[in-house]
């Protein structure tokens, strides 16, 4: 393996996180505190609470969920698509290096700075809220496995791009609103019955409900489920990479 | 594979998406060591032969081998071989000139080697912008820094697809003088270039390469010998009206009211007509004060051999 290879791009695109501290970690942090300011303290405190858990500290679970599906995204998709755009891709292609160490790199950095971000949110979150996680090993394997199939989604959308409006597209007309509309300022539960079974087409009720699990042992769904529905997406977008690699779509004429 | 060859291409051809065929059934030899220019006009498939090598493009069919190794299947061993430099500038506007170097070298599987990079940075003068953005750069900068990654790794071969396209006369120099130091230590270097009078003066052996097809591959030398044609100038004392009759059969040029006529041959005949027109010149009174020769160059060696194609 070409392990030269993989830190040499990891490196690269943390280091480009560093560089714009503001944009990659200070802008989601402020815009999570915002939420906490307006649903957890101005609305939350209105609102009774949602099977025994204060309202502010119910949504702490889906604001990460939020913040790690739009960042994980962003990330792995700008980190792929911009080399494409500058023409610096020649050198990715042409390096002695394979697929497995190409996405290794790209999103492997994309999901490190999604985790960090995730706890720096969760962080934040115990500046608001009281904040307790029942089951820690589980909701760090909810962050990771979140983070890689997000960024390993990403990365599908950085290739499939051939212009920054198609970056944006899926973003923030597709995940934008499953994430809002999954559960992450709601129980499922509280909808009507029929809303309840449309609800569940959206795949991101099961990351938000499993995550939720593992820190009030609350959930829509089985923990089971959970994860099996983000083993099926993860499965998916791994299937996805590997035909895009072995085709060349979009890489290699 | 030759005895001394370093990259052997056999039966490439690559036909685009689109259905345009960039290369039909080329078959090329790049000796170890050697300087080998690649010539053709705009779209005649140069680049797109080097980024099949360099594993930039996918081949329609064909077998290109490095070293021994297929492209393809041992491409890990071929590509840690190579160094390209694009024809294109793509370059990281954010990154530092140090950095980027060194992410090259690292993206080839070579461990961190500053003292490496720092005396690549030096050869080609850019060690004062080492720590500046390269969006800070002028074009010519960028062109050496580009040069500086695709010598990171230490590459054995070193493609330059129109490495001097855009650049000053200084860069251009102190360029080559770094390309002779490079095949001096036994780099392998294939170029392109539209400054046919670089190839004429860098390369060992010239492959001309028009409309997908390699129409000639060839010793510089014996090329320009073989195909180039050789002009004896004659500096008349009297101006000509006319081109008198008895030396109408031979290739003559001559500008009405001037001194001066131009017999054009091919210098590689047994008979080269030099004695028969001397002595025509001498039956017609026609008498001069000075002569000169002057063989053709490869670039007019190119562009007959393209024209002739079409």
């Amino acid at each position: 393996m070409n392990l030269h290879a993989v830190k040499a791009i990891y490196m690269f695109e943390m280091a480009r996180t560093f560089r714009t501290l503001y944009q990659s970690i200070l802008a989601p942090v402020i815009s999570t505190s915002l939420y906490f300011v307006v649903f957890g303290a101005a609305i939350g405190s209105r609102i009774t609470a949602v099977e025994g858990v204060s309202y502010g500290a119910f949504i702490v679970p889906g604001l990460v969920m939020l913040s790690l599906l739009t960042q994980s995204i962003s990330n792995a998709s700008f980190g792929i698509y911009f080399p494409k755009f500058t023409g610096t891709i020649y050198e990715i292609l042409s390096a002695p290096i394979s697929y497995v160490e190409i996405l290794l790199g790209y999103v492997g950095a994309a999901a490190t700075k999604s985790i960090i971000l995730g706890v720096i949110i969760l962080a934040t979150a115990t500046l608001f809220v009281p904040l307790e996680v029942a089951h820690p090993l589980i909701m760090i394997t909810f962050l990771v496995l979140t983070s890689v199939t997000f960024s390993l989604f990403g990365f599908i959308i950085g290739i499939w791009a051939d212009g920054f409006e198609k970056l944006q597209i899926i973003p923030l007309l597709v995940v934008m609103p499953l994430t809002f509309l999954g559960g992450s300022f709601y129980s499922v539960n509280m909808l009507p019955p029929f809303w309840q079974t449309v609800t569940l087409f959206n795949p991101v009720v099961y990351l938000v409900s499993g995550f939720r699990w593992s820190f009030y042992e609350l959930a829509d769904v089985s923990l089971w489920v959970s994860f099996g529905m983000t083993s099926v997406f993860l499965a998916g977008c791994l299937v996805t990479v590997w035909w895009i690699f072995r085709t060349g779509y979009q890489l290699k004429a | 594979m030759n005895k001394q060859s370093i990259i052997s291409i056999q039966g490439l051809s690559k036909t685009y998406d689109g259905g345009f065929q960039a290369l039909k059934d080329v078959d090329l030899q790049i000796r170890k060591g050697e300087i080998f220019a690649l010539l053709g006009p705009n779209g005649a498939g140069k680049t797109t032969l080097i980024n099949i090598v360099c594993g930039i493009v996918n081949p329609t069919e064909g077998q290109v081998t490095v070293d021994g190794n297929d492209i393809i299947a041992d491409y890990r061993a071929t590509r840690s071989m190579i160094g390209l430099v694009p024809q294109e500038m793509p370059t990281e506007a954010f990154e530092t000139v140090w950095n980027t170097v060194s992410f090259s070298r690292g993206l080839f599987g070579k461990p961190a080697d500053p003292g490496h990079i720092e005396s690549v940075l030096k050869s080609l003068s850019l060690w004062d912008k080492k720590d500046n953005k390269m969006m800070t750069l002028s074009g010519g900068m960028k062109r050496r820094v580009l040069i500086a990654k695709a010598l990171s790794h230490e590459p054995r071969i070193l493609f330059l697809d129109e490495p001097t396209a855009g650049v000053d006369v200084e860069l251009r120099q102190d360029m080559w003088k770094l390309v002779r130091g490079l095949r001096d230590s036994g780099v392998t270097i294939i170029l392109t270039t539209h400054y046919i009078e670089e190839a004429e003066q860098m390369a060992e052996r010239v492959g001309v390469i028009n409309r997908g097809s390699l129409i000639l591959v060839q010793d510089k030398q014996e090329l320009m010998h073989r195909l180039g044609n050789k002009q004896l100038r004659l500096h008349l004392h009297e101006p000509l009206a006319g081109i008198p009759g008895n030396l109408s059969d031979f290739d003559l040029e001559f500008v009405p009211e001037s001194c001066e006529l131009v017999y054009t041959y091919h210098s590689q005949r047994e008979r080269t007509g030099v004695t028969m027109l001397l002595l025509a010149l001498g039956e017609a009174g026609i008498t001069f004060h000075d002569v000169d020769t002057k063989q053709s160059s490869l670039e007019e060696i190119f562009v007959n051999l393209v024209t002739w194609e079409k």
